[in-house]
């Protein structure tokens, strides 16, 4: 797809998240320079600071960087799990443009959850409501989106199994009893089920095994270029990146070092510690 | 010398001290003024534990005057032991009439049961309230429940109505069947029966609900719309008796108990006591309309 500076799909702007009572310097006390995201004099915690980045429809953009470097924690605050303590993001979709998502009502942000945003968590049981039935699991988003017809709602649900490759008969079955893997793939189904822009991955392919990991990555890639949605994809694994995603942002400290062309980043990191992520790929 | 004093002292009218009342009233217009929202109360001390009708004690005496005449069932009957003991503490903390007489109440008290016959503008319904939050089954915390009542958003509920018929080919739920009151709040109807949840909807008596262990109060105004939720294709639906009579009047159109005999034999009979005794009268009662009532034939 053609990018141009105007046609982005969402922008964020000084998006940051502190912990405890910050002062004024806790942002500048903290990052790369110091390897630290704690603040020296409040002691409070700036788990990622001054994250600037544009999403354009259909890309894909990767995070990557160490465990607790900050990168799951943009996308819960992109997803309105976790409330940001500042920064600005704007959606370029009516009726939200020109408006900071962050500070919307509960019931905008839900609707904008339930109609523009997916989310697959890593833990199947963060994204799926274990009690519910795979197929009660894909109709919450449906009703959510007003939705209020079981024979549509069962068609859809098994249009979407059947699109990621878990056994339709299935549909009435708790995810409890799938394996992790397929709990994986109903996680996908439920998040693609109102068909949104954009979607957010977050390591998702962290806890399976690696031929699991291959099959769940080829049908998210599938997916992808199928319905074209944008995605944010959080990882640690540089493999991951490299198959998914088109650009890539690369975090320490909470804050973004470097960022550019995965391509790029992969075969020719300039910031040091992408060197050390790089040449630590086995 | 000071003993005697203290207790030879009378109760007040109706038991709960004024400035309580006045409290409870308070709350009362508040949960009339928002048909189905949940309004937390003060719940005083009763001489009867918490959970055993509390709620609606408080509500009835909260409300009553000495020229009310008071009513109360207890699964429609008028005679159970609940219903008896507080029919006697009422009386006895007011002095007003009571009757087991529907048409004639002013103050209908009950648990479990709207009664067969149709209510009118001058009476109140009161309802003793064991579990007041609908969303409890799929939410089991209550500050969750009150953001998801404040932002309106049911989908868990549907779901597990969903996951219902999915699992059970139906919605299975026999009582306390969730409603939506005025286009807006989830309600719980106390648990009365499926039978009796049209019978909520726009009806011309006030319907206030008492839930004294979990201290909240609401209320449905009279003609409000008061509908079940039920999907596009998966429809609310009443009891089916499969069209068995009552034994004793061999009426059709009204809610039945299940009755065994010492000999092992089956009888269906009408649950409500007074619309029953009036059938055996033959003094015709008037039963509510709605609907889901006009599509069962009756040939009484």
């Amino acid at each position: 797809m053609k990018h141009n500076s105007e046609n982005w799909l969402l922008k964020v702007e000084g998006l940051t998240k502190i912990y405890g009572n910050p002062t004024q310097t806790s942002i500048d006390k903290t990052g790369p320079l110091f390897d630290s995201n704690i603040c020296p004099d409040s002691g409070s915690i700036v788990a990622c600071a001054q994250i600037d980045f544009e999403l354009y429809p259909g890309e894909v953009l990767g995070i990557v960087g160490e465990s607790g470097s900050g990168k799951s924690t943009i996308v819960k605050m992109l997803y309105f799990d976790m409330e940001a303590s500042g920064g600005q993001v704007s959606f370029n979709r009516d009726p939200y443009i020109g408006k900071n998502i962050l500070n919307l009502s509960n019931q905008s942000k839900r609707a904008i959850r339930n109609h523009l945003m997916g989310m697959v968590y890593q833990n199947p049981r963060d994204g799926l409501n274990f009690r519910f039935t795979s197929g009660g699991n894909i109709a919450e988003k449906l009703i959510m989106a007003g939705n209020f017809n079981v024979g549509t709602i069962r068609d859809k649900s098994k249009q979407l199994l059947e699109k990621t490759e878990v056994p339709v008969p299935r549909l009435d079955d708790l995810p409890a009893h799938f394996s992790g893997g397929m709990q994986q793939r109903v996680q996908i189904s439920k998040a693609i089920a109102n068909h949104p822009p954009l979607l957010f991955l977050d390591e998702v392919t962290t806890g399976l095994d690696v031929s699991v990991q291959a099959k769940v990555l080829d049908l998210i890639r599938e997916l992808q270029q199928e319905l074209g949605v944008a995605m944010v994809v959080v990882s640690h694994d540089l493999s991951v990146i490299r198959m998914l995603t088109d650009r890539t942002l690369v975090m320490k400290n909470g804050r973004i070092v470097e960022k550019g062309l995965t391509d790029q980043i992969l075969q020719d990191p300039q910031h040091p510690y992408t060197q050390l992520l790089v040449s630590s790929i086995l | 010398m000071i003993e005697e004093k203290k207790f030879v002292t009378q109760y007040r009218f109706a038991f709960i001290d004024e400035a309580t009342k006045r409290e409870i009233r308070r709350k009362l217009l508040k949960a009339i003024a928002i048909p189905g929202y949940q309004v937390p109360y003060s719940s005083p001390e009763m001489p009867i534990a918490r959970g055993w009708g509390t709620g609606g004690l408080h509500v009835t005496l909260a409300i009553i005057g000495p020229k009310d005449i008071f009513k109360i069932i207890d699964q429609g009957s008028d005679a159970s032991v609940n219903a008896c003991n507080l029919r006697n503490f009422v009386q006895t903390m007011t002095g007003v009439e009571t009757t087991l007489d529907t048409n004639k109440a002013t103050i209908i008290q009950t648990r479990h049961r709207i009664t067969e016959e149709v209510l009118n503008e001058d009476q109140i319904f009161v309802y003793q309230v064991p579990q007041p939050e609908p969303l409890r089954s799929v939410e089991r915390y209550e500050n969750k429940t009150r953001q998801m009542h404040g932002e309106a958003d049911y989908a868990k509920m549907w779901v597990s109505l969903y996951e219902q018929f999915v699992r059970h080919g139906d919605i299975m739920l026999g009582a306390g069947y969730p409603v939506k009151v005025n286009g807006r709040y989830i309600m719980a109807p106390s648990p009365i029966p499926r039978w009796d949840i049209p019978n909520l909807n726009n009806s011309k008596a006030i319907h206030l609900f008492g839930a004294g262990r979990e201290k909240r109060l609401y209320a449905v105004p009279p003609y409000t719309k008061v509908e079940p939720l039920e999907f596009e294709d998966v429809k609310f639906h009443i009891e089916d008796f499969k069209g068995i009579p009552c034994f004793r009047t061999g009426y059709k159109k009204a809610f039945l108990d299940e009755l065994y005999y010492d000999d092992g034999s089956k009888h269906y009979v009408i649950n409500d006591s007074n619309f029953l005794d009036k059938l055996v009268n033959k003094e015709l009662p008037q039963q509510h309309e709605n609907s889901y009532l006009n599509k069962l034939g009756n040939e009484a």
